[in-house]
């Protein structure tokens, strides 16, 4: 964080997480029982094997539709095999893909705003124009068609889901590049004689990495919707790999005699998506004070 | 407001649509395996010359450019190919399933402003009061809940213990407007939950954003109630913004309608778009692919003119 400028710095620049974890329980509670939320979220997907108490795969025909407490804490779907253990796996999943998705648009988004905001000319019209194509899209439209052309699977609903948000990241990178392009100290590197990379990676990049990060806040949470209105459509996840999404529409058939089945991943993933939103907020909040938004 | 219009015509929306059919037109080609197979669906027991004289028949031999202008010009004129599936002309099968779409987006739309506008107001009238406080959990919950998860819990909790709404399946019009309407509210419910959350937000901070402002004073100075304050003079004003939130979200529920459809079970064009995607039927991907971003990009273009329209420092030029 050492690396924002003064004007855009974080609270926390000095001292770092745990002056972060002080700020925000002193400003903004729910922001930091999201951040909670998600942490625990994001160590159990990382821990699964350890924590999860069954196989997530193994299937247990005894077990079928049994419900919470009677076989496993939040019972068991029509193979037998534990709600839970599935949520946990599936939780994999949605964080992984969706964070490297996110990753991967936040990767060429900002290169290609940069481009476009510092070079101008032609390269920023084909670049914007790109970028205004790929927006017309709606997200789930989008991807569908990148399935449809390289099939399903994980690489390919990566690269749909970069696909979408890479151009919102190129437009909010090169909006600030357009003004701090005239700004003294980017006028005095290349007058010392930087080379063009030199003055977008260590010049300018560092001073639009605020807007970058609240940005990539808000994209995880729509990215980890995408994937799992994909996996959802049958489209994503190929069983018996769980995802949120395929374990949402595979137990629709007998949600009726067994809820827990659908109710348990439904609620992992609309908190999972409601606590990256919330800290995208705060987060918001926190590096932009213009667009305060009250929860 | 006419050269206003032009100006968005020609710079904005033609250029996009131009870039979508290229990109809906390279899409298609960037599929493995050969075009002929892709897009007639024949099978590998054509012989190599038949196969040669069917590309040459539909022009699949010249060069991409020349293939690209001469879709481009059949396109134009109402004829997107054959499905490979039903034999079908693919505009006549859209044009089939284009009235539940439409039905159901307009409707999701309707929901969301009826809902949300006045909980926005109030929200903003009475700050921290008990509907300002449900409205913004509302709103919370309406953007983080997924829509297709919306759409499995109604069905679990609503539909499945409430017989008299259908958990699935969809009513034409032609059927009577109630089974109509009763076949749809929980998709519009569900499909329009986003764009609810997001009005709601933007009519509650748009609001007090106006109420803060120095006419509002002169017209309260003037002697004016409260009510004619907010809803003669704020409003006007709140509005606008919340005016491209509509019309940017809009353009999203036509995707949604892929998800919301498939919950549903309603005969529409996301559906149709999906079921081509699974079953292959490439015409039919292409086609439905080009009419939903056509219709996102036409939104927008209609979004700008409400706006020029309702706003007239937009409208001129600079």
């Amino acid at each position: 964080m050492a690396t924002l400028a003064p004007t855009e710095a974080l609270p926390a620049r000095r001292g770092g997480l745990p002056r972060l974890v002080v700020h925000l329980g002193r400003h903004n509670r729910a922001g930091l029982v999201a951040g909670a939320v998600l942490l625990i979220f994001v160590v159990a997907a990382i821990a699964a094997p350890v924590v999860a108490p069954h196989n997530p795969v193994t299937m247990a025909p005894l077990n079928r539709l049994k419900p919470p407490g009677q076989a496993g804490l939040l019972g068991t779907d029509v193979f037998g095999r534990d709600i839970l253990s599935r949520i946990i796996y599936g939780l994999r999943i949605s964080l992984g893909i969706g964070g490297a998705s996110v990753l991967i648009s936040t990767a060429i988004g900002t290169l290609l705003g940069l481009i476009a905001g510092y070079v101008g000319r032609w390269p920023e019209y084909v670049i914007m124009r790109l970028m205004d194509v790929i927006f017309a899209f709606p997200a789930v439209l989008l991807a569908i068609l990148v399935v449809s052309i390289i099939g399903a699977g994980f690489a390919s609903i990566v690269i749909a889901i970069a696909t979408v948000y890479t151009p919102i990241f190129a437009r909010v990178v090169r909006g600030p590049t357009l003004s701090l392009k005239h700004v003294e100290f980017v006028q005095a590197a290349v007058a010392s004689g930087a080379t063009t990379s030199r003055v977008l990676f260590r010049h300018v990049l560092p001073n639009v990495a605020a807007p970058i990060l609240v940005q990539l806040a808000l994209s995880l949470s729509g990215a980890i919707v995408v994937e799992a209105a994909l996996s959802f459509l049958g489209l994503g996840a190929v069983p018996p790999t769980p995802s949120l999404g395929s374990m949402l529409s595979e137990n629709r058939t007998y949600m009726e005699i067994a809820p827990w089945t659908v109710l348990y991943p439904g609620l992992a993933l609309g908190l999972l998506v409601l606590a990256i939103n919330i800290l995208g907020d705060a987060l918001r909040d926190l590096l932009d004070p213009r667009l305060r938004t009250q929860l | 407001m006419f050269t206003f219009l032009a100006r968005r015509l020609i710079v904005v929306f033609l250029p996009t649509l131009l870039g979508i059919s290229i990109l809906v037109f390279v899409a298609m080609r960037l599929i493995p395996g050969n075009a002929v197979d892709v897009m007639i669906g024949i099978g590998p027991d054509v012989s190599a010359k038949q196969r040669a004289a069917i590309a040459h028949s539909y022009g699949l031999d010249k060069p991409l450019p020349v293939q690209y202008a001469l879709w481009l010009g059949h396109t134009l004129r109402g004829d997107m190919g054959t499905s490979i599936r039903t034999g079908q002309p693919v505009s006549s099968e859209i044009l089939h399933r284009l009235p539940p779409t439409l039905e159901l987006t307009a409707l999701a739309t309707l929901f969301s402003l009826v809902v949300a506008v006045p909980i926005g107001i109030l929200s903003a009238t009475r700050r921290d009061g008990i509907i300002d406080l449900l409205g913004r959990l509302l709103a919370l919950i309406g953007l983080s809940v997924p829509n297709f998860l919306l759409g499995t819990l109604l069905i679990l909790f609503v539909a499945v213990r409430w017989p008299v709404l259908p958990t699935t399946g969809f009513v034409p019009l032609s059927q009577g407007l109630w089974p109509n309407l009763r076949s749809l509210i929980l998709p519009v419910i569900s499909l329009g939950a986003i764009l609810m959350a997001s009005v709601m937000r933007m009519t509650r901070s748009s609001v007090l954003e106006e109420l803060g402002r120095e006419y509002l004073m002169v017209a309260r100075a003037k002697g004016l109630s409260n009510r004619a304050v907010v809803l003669g003079h704020a409003l006007r004003n709140a509005l606008v913004p919340v005016i491209t939130v509509v019309g940017i979200q809009t353009g999203y529920l036509l995707g949604g309608t892929v998800i919301i459809e498939d919950v549903f079970a309603i005969p529409g064009v996301g559906r149709l778009a999906l079921d081509s995607v699974t079953q292959r039927d490439y015409p039919l991907v292409q086609g439905t692919t080009l009419v939903i971003a056509g219709a996102f990009v036409l939104v927008n273009l209609l979004t700008d003119v409400v706006y020029g329209l309702v706003d007239p420092r937009i409208r001129r030029p600079g």
